[in-house]
């Protein structure tokens, strides 16, 4: 344990010896390089998605994010965001109202109830799950499990709760939201899950114990204990997993039908700011089309790098908070 | 340690049958929710599979596809499987050294105030949509010269670089301290204590790293729609040309209007499938190895 301890926090002396070596020079020179390199390239992924979409945020400004609209025939040109950004939030927040009690399910069952003998076997097999590629999970969505859930699930849904907006007629093509809702709970589940089963790991089994020994059940336990403990990095994982929920292009453009509306109806087409950049790869007619799509990048963009700082904001404070507490421990 | 109050409000210690049903009750949820995820992974290979399979034979791999064919002449995706191998590749050789190279300089040589910055930088980095790395290389390098698998493998390696980096630190870290200290204590320079003491301990771990983020990459379609997808149907194996591959031809026949595309594409999706399945398995079987091997010195 000592080991490790001191082996991540290097000794870190400046180099002092009288001869200062080439080698040791060079190599720091040529790794420290490296790392400006990657600071550079996000910086110069900022300022190209910015840079590319300079026309379209000269001609529309602001207007662009309220704006539900596009038409890319020559002269008659107008594009808007807005159908992007509803299809975005909804599919994305709808996948993790899913995903969200599914992976803390599976994790706390990792965690707390699996036998020693399974744990190993359905951990690997969870996280299978995230290695499959998002093409075949599209491949999938459209060709298997958006015709069952058109047939069974969206008409029963639509029958039972047509009064909510929300279920609607199913839409003929076949494709809708609702596929890609749970086309998308499916990709997120094995990293939200696998954020959350480190998580509880983390839990001092001094206090779940204790916990048990007032004479808790276990699921007081978890409430009580559990929960709260980890509670932040949740909020973490959490957001993590809708970030890369808007961010998924492929198997949404696979499956959600593309249309450029706002609707409440979830077995309608619709489509992401993602999905409409992935279905418009063959090419833009013109400057002002490519300049748009651009923009929507450059929304996504913003979109994932302040849900990605966030994540990362209440990782850090909570790894501090409870590196603190289990020092005054000791 | 602040006491977690467990006689708070909504928890209450008194009714103990009914609390037990919840418990059971809740217990048998995470059972549920455990029980969908596999279902779910079972499904999807399933599938795959069933459809894969019997689609799959030597023309997949040996015979181009046909434009707009319409006699039943056996068509494949060599061009796909070429242009693969090339694109990931390449991609793989950009991106290991440089990974590498930034975790060396995060753990061996940055002070902690930049070592945290650059930790930052490679958790952002990971967080950028593929879709949004894609349209980054376009702008940067295909607009005004056209698309090649050179550009490509370089968006696929951007996407690699935060996975080969974060993987490498965490190895690095795991090296004893006493290594390092005992190798410059008898006078071995700090390059050549890193390059052959520190970093052959740790490569264990960095295969792994790399054979996860190469089956990670392998699958990935977003980036490479802007870089490398308008092709011809010729097998190439130039990355100068842009070059078909497996994910994106995939994408393409999905969208065909004929069954027999569908078929080509399940035929595809399953043969990467397994790839991709066999690599992360591996990669796990590494990972334990390694974690038993560091334990038990």
């Amino acid at each position: 344990m000592s080991a490790a301890d001191i082996s991540t926090e290097p000794t870190r002396r400046p180099f002092t010896g009288r001869r200062v070596r080439f080698g040791d020079v060079s190599l720091q020179l040529v790794a420290g390089a490296a790392a400006l390199g990657v600071t550079v390239l996000v910086g110069l992924i900022v300022w190209k998605i910015v840079d590319g979409s300079r026309l379209a945020i000269v001609k529309n400004g602001w207007a662009f994010l309220i704006r539900v609209a596009w038409n890319p025939v020559p002269g008659r040109e107008l594009y808007g965001a807005a159908s992007f950004l509803f299809g975005t939030v909804l599919t994305s927040f709808g996948a993790l109202l899913i995903a969200a009690p599914l992976s803390i399910g599976v994790a706390l069952f990792l965690t707390e109830l699996a036998p020693r003998v399974i744990q190993g076997p359905v951990t690997a097999l969870v996280e299978t799950l995230a290695a499959v590629p998002s093409v075949l999970i599209g491949l999938w969505g459209i060709y298997v499990l958006g015709p069952v859930l058109r047939t069974s699930i969206e008409s029963w849904l639509h029958t039972v709760f047509g009064f909510i907006p929300l279920f609607g007629d199913p839409s003929a093509a076949g494709a809708s939201i609702f596929t890609a809702i749970i086309v998308l709970t499916i990709m997120i589940l094995p990293i939200v899950s696998s954020i959350s089963r480190e998580l509880f790991r983390e839990v001092p089994s001094e206090l779940k114990e204790g916990a048990l020994a007032l004479g808790t059940t276990r699921w007081e336990m978890v409430r009580g204990v559990i929960f709260p403990y980890a509670r932040g990095g949740i909020a973490a994982a959490l957001i993590l997993g809708l970030s890369r929920a808007m961010g998924e292009a492929i198997a949404v453009t696979q499956v959600v039908g593309g249309s450029p509306t706002i609707q409440w109806n979830l077995f309608s087409t619709g489509d992401t700011l993602a999905s409409k950049i992935a279905a418009a790869y063959q090419g833009a007619v013109t400057s002002l089309q490519l300049s748009s799509l651009i923009y929507l990048g450059l929304v996504l963009l913003v979109f994932s790098l302040l849900a990605n700082l966030v994540a990362q904001w209440i990782v850090r404070r909570v790894a501090r908070k409870h590196g603190v507490t289990r020092g005054g421990h000791v | 340690m602040s006491t977690q109050d467990l006689t708070g409000p909504g928890l209450r210690l008194d009714h103990l049958p009914r609390r037990k049903r919840v418990n059971r009750t809740m217990e048998g949820l995470a059972w549920l929710a455990a029980a969908i995820a596999i279902a779910i992974l079972g499904v999807v290979v399933y599938s795959v599979g069933q459809r894969g399979w019997s689609e799959l034979n030597l023309n997949l791999i040996t015979k181009q596809p046909i434009n707009f064919s319409l006699t039943n002449a056996p068509q494949g995706l060599s061009n796909a499987f070429a242009g693969t191998i090339v694109i990931v590749g390449i991609a793989m050789l950009m991106a290991l050294p440089a990974g590498i190279l930034v975790a060396v300089y995060v753990n061996e040589f940055a002070p902690a105030p930049i070592r945290s910055v650059i930790t930052l930088v490679i958790d952002v980095l990971a967080g950028v949509p593929a879709i949004v790395i894609g349209i980054f290389v376009f702008v940067l390098l295909v607009v005004g010269s056209g698309q090649s698998g050179l550009k490509g493998s370089f968006s696929l390696a951007i996407l690699m670089l935060p996975f080969v980096a974060r993987t490498t630190i965490e190895v690095l870290a795991l090296v004893p301290n006493a290594l390092r200290e005992a190798s410059l204590a008898l006078g071995v320079p700090r390059w050549r204590t890193t390059l052959s003491i520190v970093l052959p301990r740790a490569i264990g771990g960095i295969l792994t790293g790399t054979v996860l983020a190469v089956a990670r990459v392998a699958g990935e379609t977003a980036p490479l729609l802007f870089t490398s997808s308008v092709v011809g149907v010729q097998t190439d194996w130039n990355p100068a040309h842009a070059l078909q591959t497996i994910p994106v031809a995939i994408f393409e026949l999905s969208e065909s209007p004929d069954p027999k595309d569908h078929a080509r594409a399940w035929a595809a999706g399953f043969v990467l499938l397994i790839f991709i399945l066999f690599a992360s398995l591996t990669a796990r079987w590494l990972a334990t190895r390694n974690a038993r091997k560091l334990a038990g010195r």
